[in-house]
This record gives C-alpha cells, structure tokens and sequence, in this order.
C-alpha cells in the first residue's frame, strides 16, 4: 500500500504546485495580501508531500519491495543496505523525484529564508518557482512514475543496482549536482519576478546573490565528484573526457559563474542589469537543457537510463515552454531598465565585464561542440562526434586568458582606475609568477608552451590575490588584526579564486606531465614509469558481498625504496553478470599512483595500467575551496545586516551602493 | 557621441571581438577535428577516406580475435553482416568487448584498408547498444533483404 501512497503524494504535491504557481501571483498581481499570504503554506505543503513520497519509495527500497517495477529494476536483496538508499536516485524516475525534492527544498527554503523580502518578491517568486515545479511534478506522473507496480507477477529478486553505480561517489555525486541545477532555479524565479513587477535594482541583485552562489559551490562540488568518480571508477585515470554528459553540467556552470560575478556589478553599481538577467534566465535553461541531454536519452552514456522518446519529449517542450516565456517577457520588459550609473573603460566593471565576455564564449564553444553533432543526427545529415583535440584547443586558451583577466582585476577599483597605477602595481606580481611558474614547469620535466601559459595563469591568480590580500590586511593594530577585519565575502572570493588557481595548476600539470603506460604482465614482471617502479607480485582470488574478484598485488617503488603496495581488482558481479575494474590508486597530495587491471590475455599474463599523476588531487580540492569560498560569501553578516535594514525600507528603492560596508566587500 | 551611447558601443564591440575570436576559433577547431562515422559496408565500398581520423562501428566478428602474444597489440574486425573491416588496436580493451558484441573505435584506415585504432568503446552494460552500430546493423539488414538470411541478424 506504500507504494500507492507515495504517488498520492505526489498527485497532492502538484495540486499544490498548481495552487503555488496561481494563487499568490494573481495576489500580487491585484494586491490582495489575503492571497500573497498563501504563497509560504503552499510551498511548504509542497515539500512535505514530495519528501513523503520520497521517503516512501526510499522505504520501498531498503525493504526490498520488488512488487514496484522502478526497486525491481534498481536494487537486489544481496547490495548493502546504504547501496538500497543511495539506488533511490541510481535510475531515471528515482533521480528525477530527487530532483523535484530538491526543488521543493530549495522552494521552502526561499520561503523560509527571505522573511524579510516585501511581499510582493516573495509571493512572486514562489510562484515562479511553483510553476518549474509543475512542469516537472508532470512529468514525473504522466511518463516516469517511480511507483509503477509489478502485480501481480512480482520477481523473487531485483535486477540489481549498475555496478559502476556501487560507489561512495555516486551516492553524493548526483544529490550534489542536482543541487547546483536546480538551485539555479532561485536564481532565475528572482530574475522573473523582477521582470514581472519591473523591479530589477541593487535589492534584487542582492537578494539573488546568495541562492545564486550557494547554488554554483553545490554545483563545483557536484561536478568535482563526478570527475572524481570516473577518474577512479570509470575512467581509467582520465578525469576529464568532454562527454556531453560532463559538458551538461559544465555548460550552466560557466554561465553561473558569470552570473555570479555579474550579479555582484549589478548590486554594487546598479549596471550590467538587463544582462545579469538574461544570464539568470539562461543559465536556469542551461540546466533544464542538461537534465534533458542527461534524461532523454538522445545521449549514450551510464547516465542515460531507458531512452523513453516520450521522455525526450516532454521535456524538450518544458525547456521550450520555460525559455520562449521567459525570454518573451525579458524582450518586453527588459527595455524598461535604464541604466545610470557611470564607469571608466578602465574600471572593475570591465573587468568583470570581459569576465563575463569569457565565461559566456567559453559556455557557447561548449555548447556548439556538445550540441552540433547531436543536431545534424536529429537531422539526419550524418553521424559525427566531436573529439576532446576541439575543446582542448579552444577552451585552454579562454581559460588561461579568464585567469590573466582576474590576477588584473583582482586590483582594480570600481567606477575608475588609473593605468599606470595599475601597470605598476602588476610588475611586481608578474615578476614573481614569471620566475615561480618557469621553476614549476622546468622541475615537472621541461617547458612545453601550453604548460607554461597554464602554470602561469594558475600562479598569476594566486600571487595577485595573495598579494592583494596582503594589501588589504594592513593595519597599525597588526597583521592579525587586518586579516581578522576581513569581510567573510572577501574570504570567499579570496578562496574562490584561490581554488581556481588550483584547478588549472592540477588540469595542466597532470595533462602535461602525467605518465600512463599500458603494459603486458605476468607475476614477477617489474615495469617502469617515471621514477617509479612498479613490481607485479601476485594475482589471486578474492570474494565480496556480492561479487567475486582477480585481486592483484603490485609494490611500487622509488629509488629502491617501497613506497606503496597496490592491490587492484576486477570483479564479477553475481547477479548482472556484469565485470568491473576496480583500479587501486596510491593517493598524494602531489602525485597520484595508479594501477589498474585489463583483460587477461593468457592464463598468467594481464594488460596492466600504470600510471603517475601529478597534482591531479587539485582538481577536486580546488572545487573543494571554490566552493568553500562560495558557502563562506554566503555566511558574511553584511546579508544578515542588511536583512534587518529591509525591514525598516520594506519597499527597497536605495540606489546601488548607497549602504556602507558593502563597498569594501568587494573593492 | 553621448556618452552613454558610446559606453554602450564599447561594450557591443567587446562582446562582438569576444564572440568573433569565439566563432574564429571554434570553426578552426572544428574543421580539424570532427570524426565522422562510418559503417563497415562504407569502408569496404572505399568510401572512408584515409588518413583521416573517423570512427567506425559494429559487432566483433565471431572468432576473429587475435592476439599478439608478446605485446598488448589485438587485431579483430567488424561487421555489420554484410561487410567486415579488419581493425588493429594496441592497448587496453574495454571490459565489456567480447566477440558477438558491438564496438565504436576510433581510428585511421590505412593503405591496406585496416582500420588502426587509438580507441575502441564498448558498451556500458547488457542491455546497451552503441546507436551508431544499432543504425549500421539496421542498414546492412536492409541492404540485404535475402531470403533465409534472417537467421543472422541479431536480436537484442
């Protein structure tokens, strides 16, 4: 009866996000406060109704109920108990309740959090935010209904959960991600609500900001630990392979980013604001456009469950629907805004704005190449993919140019900045990451140009933004003191940057400098790769809860010394029948070693991996302190302050950076 | 100019240079680099130029599996039932490649028509077919509607 249950709460769940999407905009609408007022029960009624039908079908999953088609395709009896929970979201209908829960939870928390917004925003904004709710509440019962029933011929056992799915990083990679997706959701419901009551000022920049960059570290994250997955799951030591399931995510990434950063012009200058919400608008369509190419099933990949073109469908017309009426509503009302305040063509806001510029090119070349091969075979006029050769190419040189941008920048004063000022205070930076870079790249093993322009793009960041943070925590009462003066949103975007810098030094170092060998090996064999040696001791048998494994033994070592034991492995699973390399990784802060086993060729000879990774660790602590950056800017008390300062100005028409205290956050 | 004009002249030409290197680069990197696909009966009819990176798809024949027993060098070919294509490979096989099932790889045809590949992909699991060799294998059983031959044709 569970089961049952669970999609009647979901049926209750869209009434009330029908109820959400009408009800409070039609009061804000003709101001009637008694309708507004229903804006915050409804949206909380919503979550409650979602999180019981998600608790219901995780339910059905940890007491194996295989009389529910989507648990008997997704689980078995023999997985773990914490690989039941986490198959909630290993298939299509479970991944995409989960991401309707979120989207409820980011709904209820913008209710929640936002008790200070006039009501008009609120009540406008969980309205829009009911509506994406509708669109996918539909979806889930009209075309992937997680509770289907398997009556009355229930299997005795599950089909199992996808191995490749059995892993620590996939039980947070998705919840991460989808995070990120639909946090993004926020942002954009602000940017139509503005829209909507022709309000796009410095208030609702600084609303949007924190939901906008909670939202993005969610996402880093996200993509950090899918990258992280393949690389030891699926990919054979690659981390990185331009799959169009990978560029889905990273295409809203890119023009999130933009948005945060144009976001905080529009707030600090009041400019830019007709663009920040175009970049709202877009990037919500970018990742309902991922959640399609994921979804659908016009893609190939784990991530493509049944490929249903009804599915496709549907929400191909959801993204349609979604951009034609918000974009119709933008060419309408966008005109409206006019822009007063004055810069220099010298001045933060080029900066940022040619930031944006970047970013922006970076997610069209991005797209272009994800989406044109998929386009022409919708057409029919030929079947071709893009290889990794076209983004390398053209997605390095934006990148490092988006780091040369930020190490000037970083010291650039709003409305003006003189140039040879500035050109005096770079020398000094630009010296120090001229010679520091040159030393990386000639003791990684000899200069290669693209290395060197990635390394120094990467170092360049992290001296200017140390440097000017050193500038910054000057103070008579001591250095302590100055830094302990710091704004948190200062901090975050001093980790923000800094993790930046950290993900480029680690995507260079390790694609430049990186070792992989594949080799045939029988016990005994020693192979070399690098400095290393890798010696094959043995190969036996080992059995798991539900698989059995070739488990392999290899010492590494340096210099004649051992410095790790690795033990392989590649399992047969019990119940699909299915094999998986299990590879063994010696994990550094500086190096990764890696081993993996292939196909056996012989009775006693194995295709082995070998591979030395350097730096590659960065990549994802880099996200890691991009994100943390990001959770910190959101923590600064300037919002908590200015929270209170709503509530005396509830109808808030300050001009933009009128408040103090704001203006040092960011210059 | 007003000013204000002008401010706004200098950000359409920003945006326009940003998105003109953009397009200049993408198309460059473009023509260089997209692979296209091309089924057995298309390499075998020379259709497939040389020396050009493409991909190409289908099942591993039955049986053709050679491996070279001092190195990771493996020869097998492709078939689509109505052609095959010998493919060379040195490296690491995906787990799931086995003969009887389908393969995208990636590559160059050489001189002697052998398909040299860099890269060979199989499928994630079971129940998965590459679309490419699904589409190829549908062609080849269309191109060849003999009578009796249906035994062949593969069922997934």
């Amino acid at each position: 009866m569970f089961p049952e249950l669970g999609q009647f709460a979901l049926i209750l769940a869209l009434l009330l996000a029908v109820l959400l999407s009408v009800v409070p905009l039609v009061g804000s609408v003709t101001g009637r406060d008694n309708l507004q007022a229903f804006a915050r029960p409804l949206a909380s009624g919503m979550f409650v109704f979602i999180a019981m039908a998600f608790g219901l079908l995780t339910h059905a999953f940890l007491t194996d109920d295989f009389s529910v088609a989507y648990v008997a395709n997704n689980s078995n009896s023999m997985l773990p108990w914490f690989y039941k929970f986490s198959a909630v979201w290993g298939g299509h209908e479970g991944s995409l309740l989960l991401w309707i829960l979120m989207l409820s939870g980011w709904t209820m928390a913008v209710a929640i959090f936002s008790r200070r917004l006039p009501t008009v925003m609120i009540s406008q904004v969980l309205s829009v935010l009911g509506m994406v709710s509708v669109g996918f509440l539909l979806f889930i019962i009209i075309t992937s209904n997680p509770f289907d029933r398997l009556l009355p011929n229930v299997p005795a056992d599950g089909a199992d959960l996808n191995p490749l799915l059995q892993d620590i990083g996939l039980i947070m990679h998705p919840p991460m991600l989808y995070m990120g997706y639909v946090g993004f959701s926020v942002a954009f419901a602000f940017a139509i609500a503005a829209l909507i009551n022709g309000r796009l000022d410095a208030a609702w920049a600084r609303w949007s900001r924190p939901w906008t960059t909670v939202a993005w570290a969610f996402l880093s994250i996200g993509i950090a630990l899918g990258s992280w997955w393949a690389y030891y799951e699926l990919g054979w030591g690659g981390w990185w392979f331009w799959d169009p399931v990978e560029n889905a995510s990273l295409l809203p990434w890119l023009s999130g980013t933009a948005l945060m950063h144009s976001l905080a012009v529009t707030e600090k200058r009041g400019v830019f604001k007709s663009w920040t919400v175009l970049l709202a608008i877009v990037t919500f369509a970018l990742s309902l456009l991922g959640t399609f190419l994921v979804r659908s099933g016009v893609l190939t990949s784990v991530h493509a469950f049944a490929s249903d073109p009804e599915r496709g469908k549907f929400l191909l017309m959801l993204l349609a629907i979604t951009v034609i009426a918000s974009l119709t509503l933008y060419a309408f009302r966008a005109p409206v805004v006019h822009v007063r305040a004055r810069y220099g063509s010298l001045s933060r806001e080029i900066f940022l704005l040619l930031n944006n510029v970047l970013l922006v090119s970076a997610t069209l070349l991005v797209a272009i190449g994800t989406l044109y091969p998929l386009v022409l075979d919708y057409l029919e006029m030929g079947k071709l993919s893009i290889g990794e050769p076209f983004f390398n190419l053209t997605f390095s040189p934006l990148a490092v140019a988006a780091g040369l941008l930020l190490g000037a920048g970083i010291f650039s004063r709003w409305k003006k900045t003189d140039g040879g000022w500035l050109g005096r205070k770079l020398l000094w930076p630009l010296a120090v990451s001229i010679l520091a870079s040159t030393a990386v790249v000639i003791g990684y093993g000899g200069f290669k140009p693209w290395a060197f322009a990635g390394v120094f793009a990467a170092m360049w960041v992290t001296v200017a933004t140390l440097w000017d943070l050193w500038d910054k925590s000057s103070s008579r009462k001591g250095r302590l003191h100055g830094l302990k003066r710091q704004s948190r949103s200062y901090w975050g975007m001093i980790l923000g940057h800094l993790g930046l810098a950290m993900v480029m030094a680690g995507a260079t170092v390790v694609s430049n400098y990186g070792i992989e060998r594949d080799v045939r090996m029988t016990p005994g064999d020693v192979a070399t790769v690098g400095d290393y040696q890798f010696v094959f001791t043995d190969i036996g048998e080992r059995r798991g809860q539900n698989f059995t494994a070739q488990y392999g033994g290899f010492d590494v070592m340096l210099d004649g010394e051992k410095v790790a034991e690795l033990h392989p492995e590649k399992r047969q699973y019990s119940v699909g029948m299915s094999v998986m390399t299990e590879a063994d990784i010696d994990a550094g802060l500086f190096r990764d070693i890696f081993v993996a086993i292939g196909e056996r060729l012989t009775e006693d000879a194995w295709a082995i991996r070998l591979q030395y990774k350097p730096l590659v660790r960065w990549l994802w602590l880099g996200a890691l302190v991009m994100a943390i950056g990001g959770f910190l800017a959101i923590s600064d008390k300037r919002y908590r302050i200015r929270d209170r300062a709503d509530e005396r100005v509830p109808q808030s028409t300050r001009p933009a950076g009128g408040v103090k205290g704001e203006a040092e956050a960011l210059s | 100019m007003h000013p204000i004009r002008k401010k706004r002249l200098t950000i359409v030409l920003f945006l326009l240079a940003g998105i003109g290197v953009a397009v200049a680069l993408t198309t460059y990197a473009l023509r260089q680099n997209i692979n296209l696909f091309y089924d057995p009966s298309q390499i075998a009819a020379g259709e497939a130029p040389r020396d050009v990176r493409i991909r190409a798809g289908g099942m591993v024949e039955e049986g053709s599996v050679i491996r070279d027993p001092d190195s990771l060098k493996v020869e097998f070919r492709v078939t689509d039932f109505n052609s095959s294509v010998p493919v060379e490979y040195t490296g690491i096989l995906p787990d799931l490649f086995a003969e009887g099932q389908g393969v995208v790889a990636m590559g160059k045809l050489d001189g002697q028509g052998r398909f040299v590949a860099d890269q060979v992909l199989a499928k994630h699991d079971e129940n998965y077919m590459p679309p490419e060799v699904a589409d190829a294998l549908e062609k080849a059983s269309k191109a060849q509607p003999k009578a009796g031959e249906t035994a062949q044709s593969p069922s997934y």
